[in-house]
């Protein structure tokens, strides 16, 4: 639906996106990750026929950005940054407007609004001055404004940002709700929502593109080894963890054991292994077996975070503030 | 076509939703409204002189009233012109409903031509305040009606020109006051310009008065359609929206 080859855009002085290719299939919801200022607005501004660019080729439903704009505009439903919302227009004369502008009319028009306002819950602020409407509203009076002409490709540039979780989870509810009819590339610098409602993750940092994979892959990817993590209970109300460390050391296929976390009877521990290595039962065997409880065992998973600074090298403390700086 | 239509219908809306339409309606019914009042006060008080002094100077209306009026009308329009135009294009870009547009199956002269248009709807709106006053002199005399039709013809030109500027001067900046008093100092100046000819009749001179877009209103002022001046209007007109869709398309080169 969207091929995307070598495409690049430069500013004066910068490089905003550097030669990036990536491809998305009909239907699939793509998260397009990355830390601010990575160029993610600039290459969404590109696709949607708002920005030419410098060079290499964006393709969106078969019509190239560049040779056929008029023919990429109507097959996409754009929501900026901050919803491009006229303050002096009620909600239904807005996406009667946008409507028109996108080329409806008569009674296809009417029965489109009706069914965008049912869809993203706004039939209750029909009558409303959009100057006046609370920012959940607004987002999702933006939605509709991008699907009112039920366009092949929706592209959505940060469309949880400055809502409240409740507002945030609608939203995503709704997003997802859309997919199969639509493919959707949505941007965002929250992990937490790509591991939510994207299956296709495109990482770009600095313009430049740095993995596109599914979130599970992605995950797989990263990890390289396994790791379990390990929470044991001596029996007297102590415990001596230098003990169960090298208890747990000895277990055959155990590559590294680390202590994180020791308070009164409790140690829990982080264990890698190597990979295709199932140590589980021999781990727990281990420590039953040496007159210890075992409170909890379970894999590791390597959050998206984790995997995302991995693949960013960002290991500076500013971009780290910025990357969980959005989660809450 | 019909997408200019509907640029042209949600600009004229928005005039008429918020108060500015009806500001500058007002100020524009007050203003016009005293310099006609001055202008019959004027003609009626020189009429009973004449007859006091028993001369039988021919009186004309066209010529003493309408023809002044319509040279005030060109002037006060000046003024006007900027609050219609400075908010088109900057407030679009202030508020980033300019991507919207920018990014809907509408080409760029459709947006850029039904603006304008809506402005120059809402200046015809302006000048049905000075009808209404012309009506009068219909009703109590007997001017010349085809003069004034040729008078509000120019009008309609002049504007369309200087509308057209105040709509590229819009595209510039996101900030409607720097839209504005940029495109009241280009009017005023294209206004004074003529003051060149005064004491100067070098070339330089001569240009620079051509340039001026009150003196080609005179023409149209006594009534005569001078094909000279509709072209230097309609050449301005094509100009301003030229240059309005060069910036348009800067604007997404440079941003």
């Amino acid at each position: 639906m969207i091929i995307v080859k070598e495409l690049t855009k430069r500013y004066a002085r910068t490089t905003a996106v550097d030669q990036i290719s990536f491809t998305v299939e009909k239907g699939q919801i793509v998260g397009f990750l990355g830390p601010n200022g990575a160029g993610k607005t600039t290459t969404m501004r590109m696709l949607t026929c708002f920005l030419p660019p410098s060079s290499g080729s964006a393709t969106v439903a078969g019509f190239d950005v560049l040779e056929q704009p008029l023919e990429v505009k109507r097959r996409i439903g754009y929501l900026p940054e901050t919803p491009p919302l006229y303050p002096e227009m009620a909600t239904a004369e807005y996406l009667q407007f946008v409507g028109r502008l996108k080329g409806l009319s008569g009674t296809e028009l009417q029965s489109r609004i009706d069914f965008v306002c049912e869809r993203c819950a706004i039939s209750d602020v029909k009558k409303k001055l959009l100057g006046r409407l609370s920012k959940g509203y607004r987002q999702r009076v933006g939605l509709a404004q991008a699907i009112i002409h039920n366009p092949d490709v929706l592209i959505f540039d940060e469309p949880t940002a400055g809502l409240d979780p409740k507002q945030i989870n609608e939203t995503r509810d709704l997003i997802k709700g859309l997919a199969g009819n639509h493919t959707i590339v949505l941007s965002t610098h929250i992990l937490p929502e790509v591991e939510q409602t994207c299956e296709q993750v495109i990482i770009i940092n600095k313009g430049k593109l740095v993995a596109t994979d599914s979130v599970r892959n992605l995950r797989a990817r990263a990890r390289g080894a396994e790791s379990i993590v390990l929470e044991v209970a001596g029996r007297n109300g102590t415990i001596e963890t230098a003990a169960v460390q090298q208890k747990l050391e000895r277990v055959s296929g155990v590559s590294r054991v680390s202590c994180k976390d020791e308070h009164d009877s409790r140690a829990v521990f982080e264990i890698e292994s190597q990979k295709g290595k199932l140590m589980r039962g021999d781990l727990a065997r281990a420590v039953v077996e040496s007159g210890w409880d075992l409170n909890e065992l379970r894999p590791a998973a390597m959050s998206l975070e984790e995997i995302f600074l991995q693949l960013t090298g960002t290991e500076s403390a500013a971009e780290k503030a910025a990357v969980s700086g959005g989660q809450s | 076509m019909r997408n200019i239509l509907i640029i042209c219908r949600k600009e004229l809306r928005s005039y008429f939703v918020s108060p500015v339409a009806y500001i500058l309606l007002t100020m524009f019914g007050l203003i016009f409204g005293f310099f006609f009042w001055n202008a019959l006060a004027y003609f009626v008080m020189e009429g009973m002189q004449m007859q006091l002094r028993g001369s039988s100077f021919p009186m004309n209306l066209n010529e003493q009233i309408i023809r002044p009026l319509l040279q005030n009308v060109s002037v006060i329009g000046l003024f006007f012109i900027p609050m219609i135009t400075m908010r088109l294009f900057a407030e679009e870009k202030r508020t980033g409903t300019i991507e919207l547009l920018a990014t809907s199956p509408v080409r760029d002269f459709e947006v850029i031509v039904g603006k304008w248009l809506a402005a120059m709807a809402l200046y015809s709106c302006l000048l049905l305040f000075t009808a209404v006053n012309f009506a009068f002199l219909f009703k109590y005399g007997n001017p010349d009606w085809k003069p004034l039709l040729v008078g509000y013809l120019g009008l309609l030109l002049q504007a369309g020109a200087l509308l057209a500027v105040g709509t590229f001067i819009s595209t510039l900046t996101k900030n409607q006051i720097i839209a504005g008093a940029v495109t009241f100092g280009v009017c005023l100046l294209l206004w004074v310009l003529e003051w060149v000819s005064g004491y100067d009749s070098s070339t330089w001179a001569r240009v620079l008065s051509y340039m001026s877009v009150i003196t080609h209103f005179e023409s149209f002022a006594r009534g005569v359609i001078d094909s000279k001046d509709a072209l230097f209007y309609a050449t301005m007109i094509f100009l301003g929206l030229f240059f309005t869709a060069r910036s348009m398309e800067s604007l997404r080169w440079r941003s």
